[in-house]
Order: structure tokens, then C-alpha cells, then sequence
């Protein structure tokens, strides 16, 4: 009796979660192992069909420069990416979190980049490193200062890209930080005006700690972004020049599409995946134990 | 010495007056309670004697010094938050030490005070615990250490026991009333809650739409209320306020004839008398088959609300009703008929136009 209705039970369950497990069996889990297969695999042709190589891939991607230029690549778009977007995002939202005129234009205006498509914001910020006409070298001119090809130079083309994200992402990590802000009872402030705390040491000793999770929360999202953010450089720089430009993401999609060699970009997805995935678990093991939670 | 002082301290916001001129002093060492309805202006009072809140016109003196614009932290004042506005993150230790980390005071000293101060309140204990582990009443305890630790000689309390259920916040009343006595602190309490301010206060401020309404003790103003606002204000249940109307002999209890005012003016006139200084009169039965009318202002009990130690007996006289407290268990039936008596001591006489006490009105006693 128990047992019948038991089992009535499981398959009543089991057809609930049939139409959500359906569309994520075919479109992420089977794609997921599929990749992972297939980076075991070499490139199939006409002539050699393809065959199992075992870590063969791997070690190839070891030995591949480019490969570790992009890596490199991508480090230091992350290092130069994430603090400044996370700090400027913080500025902005305790800016915009106290009383001051035309709030509401402002808070707008800091979180207009983020409704914008990528791909429109790199146009607009083609037009501002193109050489000789771009608003970089027309105000560079008023200075007397030499017309400089932002995006063809390798020494500026990264410090270009990492500059437009964080253009674009600062508005969008704000808005949590400003949500955040939002929920503290403003006696807090009071009580510790009344202690002689100045507005420094509120923000150091009671704010920021306050806002950790929202940090923690607003940091993976940053990791993952700067892995993740590549639209920019379809329209910028396709990677260039000689890869200065190029990040993880779009050297995977070079491989996929343009070079067709389907078992490499698997191989290095694999690789990307689990990078990220032990990243974002070192985060949340390291900083969740030093997050107050409400 | 007046520890604080106000001269007629206002506070305009667009549109509205949320504290209108006002003005009174607070002695050294006192206890005294800011008294009203919510959106009376009692906190923005509040909140602007500790700097919070801008004052738009008049002084705000503490310890004889103009401390109109100074910040919070120049007052050298405590506060304790209705929200406690303990800081969620820190520690018990954490957040009784904040004011004086700020403040760079040496750890020895830090340390020492910390210790007088828990065993004080009794968090001695808890002094590790976060807030989220801590009851309300401790939590209320944690903001009140916070406040003494500093050592400031003004201590101001919006509505501090608000959030604590009853049998919690009776035990807390003494407790705060006999440490402030202990430490010598000057306190302003602020509450709606007149029986904390009965039971606390050296002196009450009543505050009624951004004006003080009376200041006195609290047996003054119990016993002498100069308006009707006070009157119905303190005491649980209030004190009657019953309209008067011209009889042949002074004022009548509207709908009898009973002379309770002596003189002519009867018309807008309110008769005001505690409910513990009526007596109730029923008829003896025993008296024989007739049932005598029972003497004093004639009533009919509409109810009786038993307490315990009393019962507050509801009776209509005329179209009004009027609470008696009886004590001990009364046993009268509805509708029963009763005589209402009173001494003219106990009984106040108010303009019905201003609420103002008639001081020259001539109250005459109902005998029973």
C-alpha cells in the first residue's frame, strides 16, 4: 500500500521535472560531456577520420604559444578589470546612495552603459580611439600631443579593451552595491556619528563589512565576466594585433570557427571551465568564512 | 545648571512644522521623559538635542554652551536607538567598544571599562556572541552598554523598550531607572507610552503637534492636568471627560439634573474626573419592595471589564458614558441602575472650546 503509492509518487515527481531536465540535458549537460569527449579526440578530415588521442590535445595546447599569449592575455585583463570595476561601482553607489540633486539623472546615467548591447559600445568606443579622428587623439591635439593608433599598438590595445569593460560593467555591479546600501538602517550611521566616527572609518569598520556579500557576490560575477566578455574584440580588434588583444574565449571560437578545429576549442574550453570552477570555489570557501550574512 | 537646555527650538520641514517653539531645561542628574502621540515632534526634539536633525530656529544649549550647530560627536552625548542600531556584524565586545576604538582610547582602559560595563547590564557572559544570537532584551541591553561606556554625562533614549514584550520591558523600566540613578546620568526618554513615563520620569514633558502641552512631575500631572489633552491622555483607563449643559442650579451632567457646577455657566464646560474617584451606588434590595432611586447622578451600567485587582464598570448617564474603577470583583447587571458620587477635590473643570482648565470654576460634591 505505502510502497504503491511510493512509487506513484516517483513517477509523479520524476514527470514534473521531465520538461526542465529535458532542455538541460540537450543544450548544457550533453554539450558539456560532448566537449569534454571530444577534446580526447583528434581534428577529423576527409582522408584521416578522427580517433581517440587520449591527452594528445593537451599536450599540444601546452606546447601552443599563442595559447599561453592569450592566457597571459586574459590574467591581466582580469587584474585590471575586476578591482577597478568593483571599486569604481562602490564609489559610484555610495555616491549615488546620498541625498544630492537630480539623483535620479545620475544614478541613470552611471547605469546606462549597462543596458547597452556590447557591440554597440565598442562602435562608440571605436570612434573614440580611432587615430587622427577619434575624441582620444582630437583632445590629445588640443595638447600638442602626437596622433597615437590606440588599437593597433600592442602595447595600448589591451589597456583599451580593459578600459571599455570597465566602462560597461561599473554601472551594472553599482546597482547591486546600491541595492545593498539601500537595506542598512540609517541609525547605524547615526549611532556611530554620535561616537565621533568619521565617514572613513563608518565606511571601513561597518559598511564595507556589511556589504561583503554583496562583494563576494559582485566579485564571481566579475571573474566570470572577464572570462565570458569578449563581444569588444569582433568589432575592435579581432584579437590583434600579433594576439595582444586576444582572450580565452575568442581564441576558442577562432579555433571552433574560423580554423575548424573543433577538438582543440574543446580542448581549451575544458580547460577554461575548469579554471573557472575552481576559482569560484576558492572564493566562496576563502571569503564566505569572513562574510557576515544577514 | 541645566544639563540641556531648549529655547524655542524649532524644526520645519517643506510644508510642515514638526517642533514648533519649543522650550525647556533639564536638570543635571534627572530623568526626564518626552511625552506624546506618534507625530508629535517628541523624537525630532530628541534628535535634534543630539545633533541628528537640523534646527531650524532657536538654541540648543548643553551644559550652558550654545550646541546649536556643533555635530554629534561635539555634544559629547549617548543615545540609545528604538532599533537598538547595533551593528550586525561585530560582536557583543565589538560593539560596546566601537565608540571608544573611534575615539583611540589605550586597550588597558578599553578593557577595564568593558568589564565595569557588561557586569553592569550583565553581558558579561555574551561578550562574544554576534547580535543575531542575542534575545531582544539583550540586544536592548548591548545598545545600553554602548551608551554608558562612553561615559558621557547625557544619555538620550527614543523609545528604547519599545520592541520588548510586556513582562520584559516592567523589569527593564526599573533596571534603566536604577542604573541612571546609579551613574548619576542625566536621560531624556522619549515615549508614547504613558505608564514608562508615570513610572520613570522626575519630570514629564508632554508634547502634543510640535508644542509642549504640560510640564510637571508626574503626580502633577496626573492630579493637576491644565487640558483635557492631558487628561486624556495619562492614566489607563483615562480620565472622564463628560460635557456639561445649563441646569436650574449650574452646570448639569448633559440629559440629568443633578447640579455638578455651581454658578451659572454651564454651557461649554467639561467636567474632568478620574475613574478611581467615583463611587458607584446600587439600590438595596433589601430595602423593602420598592426599589428606592439611588442616590448621586443617575446612570445605567452598560458594562463591567473585570482586571483582577479592580473592575472598570462602563455606565451611560444621559448620552455619555463614563468608566468607574471599582474594587475588587463588582457584580452589577447591565442596565442595572446606579448613582454616580464624588468629592469636589477630585474634580476638574475644562473650557470645552480651548481644552484650558477653568481655575475660578466652583465644582460642587455628589453625595452618595
Amino acid at each position: 500500500m505505502t510502497s504503491a503509492r511510493n512509487i506513484k509518487n516517483q513517477v509523479y515527481g520524476w514527470l514534473l521535472l521531465t520538461p526542465a531536465a529535458i532542455l538541460l540535458v540537450t543544450f548544457t549537460h550533453y554539450p558539456a560531456i560532448a566537449t569534454l569527449a571530444q577534446s580526447f579526440f583528434s581534428t577529423g578530415t576527409v582522408t584521416r577520420p578522427s580517433k581517440f588521442i587520449g591527452l594528445d590535445n593537451y599536450r599540444s595546447m601546452l606546447e601552443d604559444e599563442v595559447f599561453w599569449q592569450v592566457l597571459e592575455n586574459n590574467i591581466w585583463y582580469a587584474v585590471g578589470t575586476i578591482p577597478i570595476s568593483i571599486a569604481i561601482a562602490l564609489l559610484m553607489a555610495v555616491w549615488v546612495n546620498e541625498k544630492l540633486p537630480l539623483r535620479g539623472l545620475v544614478r541613470m546615467s552611471y547605469f546606462t552603459p549597462t543596458i547597452l548591447p556590447m557591440i554597440a559600445v565598442a562602435n562608440i568606443w571605436l570612434f573614440f580611439y580611432t587615430p587622427e579622428i577619434g575624441l582620444l587623439d582630437q583632445v590629445g591635439a588640443l595638447f600638442g600631443a602626437p596622433s597615437h593608433n590606440w588599437l593597433g599598438d600592442t602595447d595600448t590595445v589591451l589597456g583599451c579593451i580593459i578600459a571599455i569593460t570597465i566602462w560597461k560593467e561599473a554601472g551594472f555591479f553599482m546597482i547591486f552595491y546600491l541595492a545593498a546600501l539601500q537595506t542598512l538602517p540609517p541609525e547605524l550611521e547615526e549611532a556611530a556619528k554620535l561616537e565621533g566616527a568619521s565617514r572613513w572609518t563608518f565606511f571601513r569598520r561597518v559598511t564595507f563589512p556589511l556589504l561583503m556579500p554583496t562583494t563576494l557576490f559582485v566579485l564571481i560575477n566579475a571573474v566570470i565576466n572577464s572570462f565570458k566578455l569578449v563581444d569588444q574584440l569582433f568589432i575592435l580588434t579581432k584579437g590583434g594585433p600579433d594576439n595582444a588583444s586576444s582572450l580565452l574565449l575568442y581564441y576558442i571560437y577562432e579555433n571552433a570557427f574560423s580554423f575548424f578545429d573543433q577538438n582543440y576549442a574543446s580542448t581549451l574550453t575544458v580547460v577554461l571551465l575548469l579554471a573557472l570552477a575552481v576559482i569560484a570555489i576558492g572564493q566562496f570557501v576563502i571569503l564566505d568564512k569572513r562574510i557576515h550574512y544577514r | 545648571m541645566p544639563a540641556i537646555e531648549l529655547r524655542g527650538v524649532t524644526k520645519k520641514w517643506p510644508g510642515t512644522v514638526a517642533v514648533d517653539t519649543v522650550s525647556f531645561t533639564v536638570e543635571e542628574g534627572s530623568f526626564v521623559v518626552l511625552l506624546g502621540p506618534s507625530g508629535c515632534g517628541k523624537s525630532t526634539t530628541l534628535r535634534m538635542i543630539a545633533g541628528l536633525e537640523d534646527v531650524s530656529e532657536g538654541t540648543v544649549l548643553i551644559n550652558d554652551t550654545d550646541m546649536t550647530g556643533a555635530t554629534p560627536a561635539e555634544r559629547r552625548v549617548s543615545m540609545v536607538f528604538q532599533s537598538y542600531a547595533i551593528f550586525p556584524h561585530l560582536d557583543v565586545r565589538e560593539n560596546i567598544l566601537f565608540g571608544l576604538k573611534v575615539r583611540k582610547i589605550p586597550a588597558t582602559e578599553q578593557s577595564e571599562r568593558l568589564s565595569r560595563v557588561a557586569d553592569l547590564v550583565g553581558l558579561s557572559d555574551l561578550l562574544d556572541r554576534k547580535p543575531a544570537q542575542l534575545s531582544g532584551g539583550q540586544r536592548q541591553r548591548v545598545a545600553l552598554a554602548r551608551a554608558i561606556i562612553a561615559e558621557n554625562p547625557i544619555c538620550l533614549m527614543d523609545e528604547p523598550l519599545s520592541n520588548l514584550d510586556a513582562k520584559l520591558r516592567h523589569e527593564m523600566r526599573i533596571e534603566l531607572r536604577a542604573l541612571q540613578r546609579r551613574l548619576g546620568m542625566t536621560v531624556v526618554y522619549v515615549t508614547h507610552d504613558q505608564t514608562e513615563a508615570m513610572s520613570m520620569a522626575d519630570r514629564v514633558i508632554l508634547m502634543r503637534e510640535g508644542q509642549i502641552e504640560q510640564i510637571g512631575t508626574p503626580d502633577e500631572l496626573y492630579d493637576t492636568p491644565a487640558t483635557t489633552f492631558t487628561a486624556s491622555f495619562i492614566g489607563t483607563p483615562p480620565m472622564n471627560l463628560i460635557a456639561l449643559e445649563s441646569g436650574s442650579g449650574g452646570g448639569v451632567v448633559a440629559g440629568t439634573k443633578t447640579t455638578v457646577v455651581a454658578g451659572k455657566l454651564g454651557q461649554n464646560r467639561i467636567l474632568g474626573i478620574r475613574p478611581e474617584h467615583i463611587t458607584v451606588t446600587t439600590t438595596g434590595k433589601t430595602a423593602g419592595r420598592r426599589k428606592a432611586a439611588p442616590k448621586g447622578v443617575p446612570a445605567q451600567v452598560s458594562s463591567c471589564d473585570y482586571l483582577g485587582a479592580d473592575t472598570i464598570v462602563e455606565a451611560t448617564c444621559g448620552e455619555q458614558s463614563i468608566l468607574v474603577r471599582v474594587p475588587g470583583r463588582c457584580v452589577l447587571e447591565e442596565g442595572e441602575r446606579v448613582g454616580l458620587s464624588w468629592s469636589n477635590e477630585d474634580v476638574h473643570v475644562f473650557d470645552a472650546e480651548t481644552g484650558q482648565i477653568v481655575p475660578d470654576a466652583e465644582p460642587l460634591s455628589v453625595a452618595a
